[in-house]
């Protein structure tokens, strides 16, 4: 099996994205931590790994990638046989997975992130949360969970009835978010909030989460 | 054992308060808190401090937190043992203490501390230095040194010719300060310089600064 060096920052939601997904796997890999306060990942070794200069980056023995979603993507495929199944391989299922994958992406996230910022990361730097950003992301955010509420009504998970990538890439901002003002949108909608408890508690996302501990 | 310190080994206040611990020669526990988990804005943690930020200190029975005022009550409780802190056997000395510790708190913290966060912190969440903000503070920062400047050209330290907490105050910022590019506001005020490289050589901040890491 290539060697897997993932290289970021463990308070990175893209580089948990990465770790978990490795963790759910079970593919042994080496982290390899990105000193981002002293401009590392703008530096010439880390460009050459991702020439956006953003963690994380994925080595795969000679294989360079970055972008977390595609690098998940990989691994989901490449491992197909292993861990726990995180894409289907018929390709109608498949289909499905991807969709939601890109509501992940293009409606969530967006909103998302920028709720992370303000809720959490501002106030861990001692800078002020804007509130009417806030306010803003907040309703939008409404409007994605109800869509997220109406398709979990019949569906246990999002790409269908197993976990796949189309949930486990919300983990990271949602880990942030629980426990911010924004917890109340999730915890409001009941099958959002049972999705939420459910795909929180996997064991390979706890592990990432362990990490902080030790490192 | 009596003096536990709730805080992170990278936080500028809770070395503050190290710092000092270790001047006085004491022995302690150092409680980590997990900031990105929230874990300072949530109980146990904000009986210690309301505020929901870190350090809380605890000796036997007394419960403190603000790094300044912990430091005070150190400095007094234990004034004959390790480095006298306050200068406590001159009245005036003991007010000049005061005088520049006041500075530092009222002066010389803000513009520093916003820089660092630009510079240090916010990168390792992945957003930019906002170079604007940077030239802002760095433009009240030299104003403040300038002062520093004069002061420390008549007088081995701020408060006088001994050591005290008015130079203490200020060593837990500088110490990340001084690996940025804008070290040169520190060297190239000779004076400013020369007790920077005195305090910076202490013991104490030499243990300390050691452990403090912004990864």
């Amino acid at each position: 099996m290539a060697a897997i060096k993932a290289h970021g920052s463990l308070i990175s939601t893209a580089t948990n994205r990465v770790l978990v997904t490795l963790y759910e796997k079970e593919l042994e890999f080496e982290f390899v931590s990105v000193d981002m306060s002293t401009g590392e990942h703008k530096k010439d070794h880390f460009l050459s790994l991702n020439p956006f200069g953003q963690v994380p980056a994925l080595e795969h023995g000679d294989l360079k990638l970055f972008e977390s979603r595609a690098i998940t993507k990989f691994v989901a495929c490449e491992y197909a046989n292993k861990g726990t199944q995180l894409i289907h391989q018929d390709s109608k299922k498949m289909a499905i997975t991807l969709v939601w994958m890109e509501v992940e992406a293009q409606q969530y996230d967006p909103v998302a992130s920028k709720l992370v910022w303000e809720l959490r990361i501002k106030p861990l730097v001692g800078m002020v949360t804007d509130k009417a950003i806030v306010e803003e992301n907040e309703a939008k955010l409404a409007k994605v969970l109800d869509v997220y509420e109406k398709r979990l009504a019949h569906s246990k998970y999002l790409g269908g009835d197993c976990f796949t990538l189309a949930d486990l890439h919300h983990l990271p901002t949602l880990q942030y978010l629980l426990g911010t003002q924004s917890q109340k949108l999730f915890d409001s909608r009941p099958h959002v909030s049972a999705w939420v408890a459910d795909i929180t508690a996997r064991p390979a996302w706890l592990k990432v989460q362990a990490m902080r501990k030790k490192h | 054992m009596a003096i536990k310190v709730h805080g992170a080994l990278f936080s500028t206040c809770t070395a503050r308060v190290l710092i000092c611990l270790c001047e006085k020669g004491l022995d302690y526990e150092l409680l980590p808190i997990d900031m990105v988990a929230g874990a300072h804005k949530q109980q146990p943690f904000r009986s210690l401090n309301p505020f929901g930020e870190i350090p809380a200190f605890e000796d036997g029975e007394v419960s403190l937190f603000e790094s300044r005022a912990i430091n005070r009550y150190l400095a007094r409780k234990h004034k004959d043992i390790g480095t006298d802190l306050l200068l406590s056997n001159s009245f005036t000395q003991s007010a000049l203490v005061e005088t520049w510790m006041e500075v530092e708190a009222h002066k010389f913290d803000s513009p520093s501390s916003v820089i660092l966060r630009q510079i240090i912190v916010i990168p390792k969440y992945g957003k930019a230095p906002d170079q604007q903000v940077i030239e802002t503070e760095m433009e009240k920062l030299g104003k403040v040194l300038d002062v520093y400047e004069e002061r420390l050209s008549k007088s081995k330290y701020l408060a006088g010719e001994n050591y005290s907490l008015a130079d203490l105050h200020h060593i837990p910022p500088l110490v990340y300060f001084m690996k940025t590019s804008k070290a040169n506001a520190i060297t190239s005020r000779p004076h400013v310089s020369a007790w920077w490289n005195d305090i910076s050589l202490r013991p104490a901040t030499v243990k300390i600064s050691a452990t403090m890491s912004l990864l």
